[in-house]
């Protein structure tokens, strides 16, 4: 999800500005450093892949189809570093040529999609591509590209005091998991039609060079992220949140519009405490996974 | 006779996945002649030709105006030999005319002014002087044809090589082409399908087969000899061995 | 494709195009810094920046109706989420949401309708931004249009043998058809890369790119940007008292 400016809070954009220029930066001379200019034509072209292949649809039943994102698509083929330094093109290229995302927001975008997208999408072929899993892994990482952009965007709309009431939200989360459901199966589609066309196209993924610490501040900040969407269930929970933070803007107003007893149903169901448990739940189970795949490519290696 | 610009004995290269490409070939390019590469599509050709700059290296001897083609080489090789590629759009990479042409001039070490006056001149030299500020993909494909050899041109090669030049150019784009080679003095190999561009350039030809040169002559009796001109005698098929 | 729209207007003539990018570059930050940090949206406020805006437009030479048209795309999501502040009583956010994400994008727009890509990219260069990314926008945007038609006409061919049309089973072949359409793509691009690589070692290219030096910036540039960012701060700190 890209967000267009206006939407973030001053210390939001802002910190997410300088955390986005860090990690590109550090992406950026890591790449100069290994001589990766030769490489240059291939990211450029590969990004402009990415947009061309936004174009063929994929239909899914029911008149509805899909398109290829492609952050899991270029982390699986092309590694993840190189896939950050794209997506950040392209989000550059969208910001600028077609207005999709903000300028001052390029940094929340860029760190959302570019840079943990990124790393989500490549995480789970990083541990299971090589075995019987290989084709799950690769359905997981197109589908948690998704689910970790959008979740971030929504922490960072919520952290900024953007008004998302807890049904919408319910429902917003829905939405982005048949996205990305439908994201996992056109990444496994599409790598396995590239293989079948040269096997060399996607990368061994037991060669990659170790990105522990990328994968672990993926995890602090996923599991940041899900227990703030868990406090959102509570909106005075995540008010206290955002004030004690300083980070909602001054300029919202609180409950002074007639508007205001106007209350969704949702807003005290068990229906959305069950759904952000279950939220937890993944995290919980995702964090585990992640620690068992290390143990035992660590023992593999042993 | 003078000595050869171009020196190749006995070139054999193999791809990564074990197809034999180039099976022992031989040939010389003199200053001043124009010769051209005939044969059929996969018969090795164009892989033959990105020997020549050192793009691909195989076994067996390569020269370039006495230099060994080799590692150490490399960038005076490429510098002698300039090759326009038959896909215009690979070979015109940068955001503007002029910015593409000057690549060459730059890589070479020239100071940006020098370099922009280089590219100024070879844009000039194939009437594409009005053009500089444009971006690649709003050309028609002579004119791109024109300002990739522009960019190799701005190289001062003393060889020219043309992979399939005539591709996608219409007539009054091919006349221009034709007429543009016919006032560059340097020694030129055009990879061509195209036979009356052929004989409106060459004097000698080279008929390539399954990576080996099966015969050398004159550009008429080799065309001739495997029956390439496809209008010339309808009906009968071309000699293949 | 529209971004040739855009291509076009970028490589017109005016006041605005022949500025120094990084001048421009510099006045949409602080320009969009402003926006960003205002505190409530008054009358005033959407007045001093819409004035701004259109000077640019009217400066650029640019189509006004066509340029607010284009810069109105950010508007379905800013109203979604406007709508939902209302709905939580905070008719302010909305207000705020849907002024700041159109003015913004808009004057992200005035800088790429006057600015070529790729001298906003020698502009983002030097005001640091890293070589290896500019490089890869760069191509990026110079294939971006070579490519996609390749995969049009993809697309185009394939509905020419029947895919989408409603015949029972179509849905899943069409999938599988759709991914390897793109797997297809994917070949030709790298394959492409490829080649381009090797024009660039054909020319000499031994790893790292030259590029011509971006020019000083002139009189008539520092001018602009100084008298553009006292504007701007001037615009702002009146807005800060007159609320």
């Amino acid at each position: 999800m890209h967000i267009p400016d206006g939407f973030l809070s001053a210390p939001v954009w802002l910190g997410l500005d300088a955390a986005g220029v860090a990690a590109v930066g550090y992406l950026a001379r890591r790449a100069q450093l290994e001589l990766e200019e030769a490489r240059v034509p291939l990211l450029g072209v590969m990004g402009a892949f990415v947009f061309a292949a936004q174009m063929i649809n994929f239909p899914v039943g029911m008149g509805t189809s899909g398109h290829l994102l492609g952050a899991a698509l270029l982390a699986i083929t092309l590694g993840p570093a190189a896939a950050s330094i794209v997506m950040t093109a392209i989000l550059a290229i969208q910001a600028f040529v077609f207005q999709d995302g903000g300028v001052l927001a390029l940094g929340a975008n860029v760190l959302n999609m570019a840079v943990l997208g990124v790393l989500a999408g490549y995480l789970p072929y990083r541990l299971w591509g090589a075995g019987r899993l290989r084709k799950a892994a690769i359905f997981l990482g197109g589908a948690f590209s998704v689910l970790v952009g959008a979740i971030l965007a929504i922490v960072e709309l919520l952290l900024s005091g953007v008004s998302m009431p807890p049904s919408i939200l319910g429902v917003s989360l829905v939405l982005f998991a048949i996205t990305a459901a439908l994201e996992g199966a056109i990444t496994l589609a599409v790598v396995e039609g590239v293989e079948a066309l040269n096997a060399g196209f996607v990368r061994q993924p037991s060669r990659a060079r170790s990105s522990a610490v990328g994968i672990l501040a993926l995890a602090a900040v996923l599991l940041a992220a899900l227990g703030i969407l868990f406090a959102s269930a509570h909106p005075d929970g995540l008010e206290k949140l955002a004030e004690n933070l300083g980070l909602a803007s001054r300029a919202r107003t609180l409950f002074s519009t007639p508007l205001t007893d106007y209350r969704l149903p949702f807003l005290e169901s068990s229906w959305f405490s069950k759904a952000s448990a279950g939220l937890v739940g993944l995290a919980l189970i995702y964090g585990v996974c992640l620690l068992v795949g290390r143990l035992l490519s660590r023992r593999r290696s042993a | 006779m003078a000595a050869p610009l171009i020196e190749v004995r006995d070139l054999r290269f193999r791809y990564e996945d074990g197809t034999l490409a180039l099976d022992g070939v031989d040939f010389q390019l003199f200053p001043g002649e124009t010769v051209a590469l005939f044969g059929p599509n996969g018969s090795g050709k164009t892989t033959f030709v990105h020997h020549l700059n050192g793009l691909l290296s195989g076994e067996g001897f390569v020269s370039v105006c006495g230099l060994k083609v080799e590692k150490k080489n490399l960038p005076l090789v490429r510098r002698k030999v300039g090759l326009v590629f038959q896909d215009s759009d690979e070979q015109l990479f940068m955001p503007t005319v002029l910015e593409d042409v000057a690549f060459g001039p730059l890589n070479l070490g020239l100071a940006p002014e020098e370099a922009l006056a280089a590219a100024r001149r070879a844009l000039e030299q194939v009437g594409m002087g009005e053009l500089i500020e444009k971006a690649p993909y709003h050309l028609s494909a002579g004119e791109k044809r024109r300002v990739a050899l522009a960019g190799v041109l701005a190289m001062q090669p003393e060889i020219l090589v043309l992979d399939e030049p005539t591709t996608f150019l219409d007539p009054p784009g091919r006349r221009d082409l034709l007429e543009l080679l016919r006032r560059l003095p340097q020694a030129k190999i055009v990879v061509t399908h195209d036979t009356s561009f052929a004989r409106a350039l060459a004097t000698r030809a080279l008929f390539f087969q399954k990576g080996k040169i099966v015969l050398q002559g004159p550009l008429e009796q080799i065309i001739q000899r495997f029956r390439w001109d496809p209008l010339a005698e309808p009906g009968a098929p071309a000699v293949l061995a | 494709m529209h971004h040739l729209v855009l291509e076009r207007w970028s490589r017109a003539h005016s006041v605005l195009h022949a500025r120094d990018p990084r001048a421009k570059i510099l006045l949409l930050l602080a320009f969009l810094i402003a926006v960003a940090t205002t505190p409530r949206i008054s009358l005033a406020s959407v007045l001093c920046y819409a004035c701004v805006l259109l000077v640019g437009i009217s400066l650029g030479r640019l189509p006004a109706g066509a340029i607010l048209a284009r810069a109105a795309v950010v508007l379905p999501f800013s109203a979604t989420f406007a709508l939902l502040s209302i709905l939580a009583g905070d008719r302010e956010r909305a207000l705020a949401l849907l002024v700041k994400s159109y003015f913004s994008a808009l004057a992200v727009l005035l800088l790429a309708a006057v600015t070529p890509l790729p001298k906003l990219l020698r502009g983002l260069e030097s005001l640091g931004a890293p070589r290896i990314l500019t490089l890869v926008v760069q191509f990026l945007y110079r294939y971006l249009f070579v490519i996609s038609e390749q995969a049009q006409h993809m697309r185009l061919a394939a509905l020419c043998r029947g895919l989408g049309s409603r015949a029972r089973g179509r849905g899943r072949m069409g999938f599988q058809a759709a991914a390897g359409a793109v797997a297809v793509l994917f070949a030709r691009s790298y394959a492409r890369a490829q080649g381009i690589h090797r024009a660039m070692l054909a020319r000499g290219f031994q790893g790292r790119t030259e590029l011509l030096s971006a020019p000083h910036i002139g009189t008539v540039d520092g001018l602009f940007l100084f008298f553009g960012l006292v504007l701007l701060l001037g615009l702002r700190l009146f807005l800060e008292v007159f609320r």
